[in-house]
């Protein structure tokens, strides 16, 4: 048995790139943009002065940060169903449970960036007149979105490949896929490595992608000139 | 402009025993302090002295502990705990320039100043806008609606702070050190910019170190030390007439720095 079947890694390229760019990748996409809604309702929530809020924005939190990503994605596909007697498509529980661990880790940078708006920006929001809520939406958040851009890509890119861990709830995506193509021939190790590649690849650009848009950002309006 | 002609010797603001501390340590010991209609107010004293909390509690950026603040008719007895909504009606009053201006970063010019009364007052962006512009042209800001706050220099920066409390309509306008950060050449425009302000009737409460500013624009002087004010009254007599020790020589040390004390 030879590491690396370079007729193998040539027939698997095609499939893998096709799965890779119509499942694994909408689907980061779709949880990301999911969780982001999520993940501003989740800072919000623990910066809450209210104690109810904050408990439950501190509690979830607590629990997507504290438990592992394979036992997120396995208790929606097999417990709910079992609960609830509700049968949730695959890649639905898939994205679920990506959504609310993307939720809980961008929550927590998402609240950082709102703490690091400085003070003076509170202030002027409230004497002109602005509520709370009108000052958060209005002032603090896009600021804080601004700061939030490096830390959010990156967890997007490493949400991208944290999908290959639905192919445990029956999600084909690539890594499964992969698994399928070499199961017959059992050259396991020449289609992770293509698979791998082809990770590498789609994430690579989206590297490129978050320098753009925090040069873009940054000249749009520069945060340190106040 | 509004420029609030009636009655001149009305009392616009009225502050009663202004209580406030910061842990054990009292910056506003009792102060009571009235504000007339339409004239221009200049608190000073070092640093610490209380100038500066004082004016914040007027705009409700801090929380006194205990005393009273009205504005007209509206009232606020902070012994009582005052909610959001009843401190509101106070604030709407108030238009207030910070020392570093605290500019919105990710709006423009324009929209730094029609945000507080497009979303706040709710009047229509058409009459904002026209009104932002106008204010943009006299304060010599014309045509840089669309330019954001960091492409502009700091006393422009200041200038647009100055238009944004403005556009509030507010009865009375704050100014927390409005000079301070600012390079030397371009506190005049500054300055001019207010006393263009103070000639066309606002009623003003401005905290600074411009001693050329009081004498030629107030019409009232108050010296805070301690948490108290120490003296006031108009300015010549404040200023060149103090009666207190400590009056005499903070001022001494302003218009004198170097000398041996």
């Amino acid at each position: 048995m030879q590491i690396f079947d370079r007729p193998l890694a040539s027939s698997s390229w095609w499939p893998l790139v096709l799965k890779g760019v119509t499942t694994s990748l909408p689907m980061a996409v779709i949880s990301f943009a999911i969780g982001l809604v999520l993940a501003v309702l989740v800072a919000v929530a623990k910066l809450s002065h209210s104690a109810i809020p904050k408990a439950i924005g501190t509690a979830f939190v607590s629990i997507i940060r504290g438990t592992p990503l394979l036992i997120q994605l396995y208790l929606p596909f097999y417990v709910l169903p079992a609960l609830t007697g509700v049968t949730v498509p695959p890649l639905v529980s898939a994205v679920l449970a990506l959504s609310l661990n993307v939720a809980g880790y961008a929550g927590e940078t998402i609240r950082g960036s709102i703490i690091s708006v400085p003070a003076g920006q509170w202030e002027a929001a409230h004497t002109i007149g602005l509520n709370r809520i009108q000052s958060m939406r209005r002032i603090i958040l896009p600021q804080a979105l601004r700061l939030s851009v490096a830390p959010l890509a990156n967890t997007f890119i490493g949400l991208v490949k944290d999908t290959s861990l639905t192919s445990i709830v029956m999600v084909t995506e690539m890594l499964r896929t992969a698994q399928e193509i070499a199961t017959p021939t059992y050259e396991f190790t020449t289609v992770y490595i293509v698979a791998a590649v082809i990770y590498w690849i789609i994430c690579t650009p989206l590297s490129f992608g978050q320098q753009r848009l925090e040069t873009y950002l940054g000249r749009k309006y520069d945060s340190n000139a106040r | 402009m509004e420029t609030d002609a009636t009655g001149e010797s009305d009392v616009l603001l009225q502050v009663n025993d202004l209580h406030k501390a910061f842990g054990d340590q009292e910056v506003l010991k009792n102060v009571s302090f009235q504000v007339l209609q339409g004239t221009v107010s200049v608190l000073i004293g070092p640093s610490g002295s209380g100038k500066t909390t004082l004016l914040r509690s007027i705009a409700g950026l801090e929380v006194p502990d205990a005393g009273t603040i009205a504005i007209d008719s509206v009232r606020v007895d902070y012994a009582q705990h005052p909610g959001e909504k009843q401190l509101r009606k106070l604030t709407a009053k108030i238009g207030f320039v910070f020392q570093q201006h605290n500019l919105f970063p990710h709006m423009t010019v324009l929209e730094n100043i029609t945000e507080g009364p497009i979303v706040a007052q709710h009047r229509s962006p058409e009459e904002a806008d026209t009104e932002a512009i106008a204010l943009l042209a006299q304060f010599g800001l014309q045509g840089r609606e669309e330019s954001r706050p960091h492409e502009l220099s700091g006393g422009q920066q200041q200038r647009v702070g100055i238009a944004r409390a403005v556009a509030l309509h507010p009865r009375l306008l704050l100014f927390d050190e409005p000079t301070s950060a600012l390079d030397p050449e371009v506190v005049s425009d500054v300055l001019t910019v207010m006393r263009d302000l103070a000639d066309d009737g606002w009623t003003m409460v401005v905290v600074t170190h411009e001693m050329a500013f009081a004498r030629q624009v107030a019409d009232h002087v108050a010296f805070l030390d301690g948490g108290v004010i120490v003296e006031q009254g108009k300015p010549e007599n404040v200023l060149e007439h103090p009666q207190e020790a400590r009056t005499q020589e903070f001022l001494s040390r302003i218009l004198n720095p170097l000398a041996a004390h």
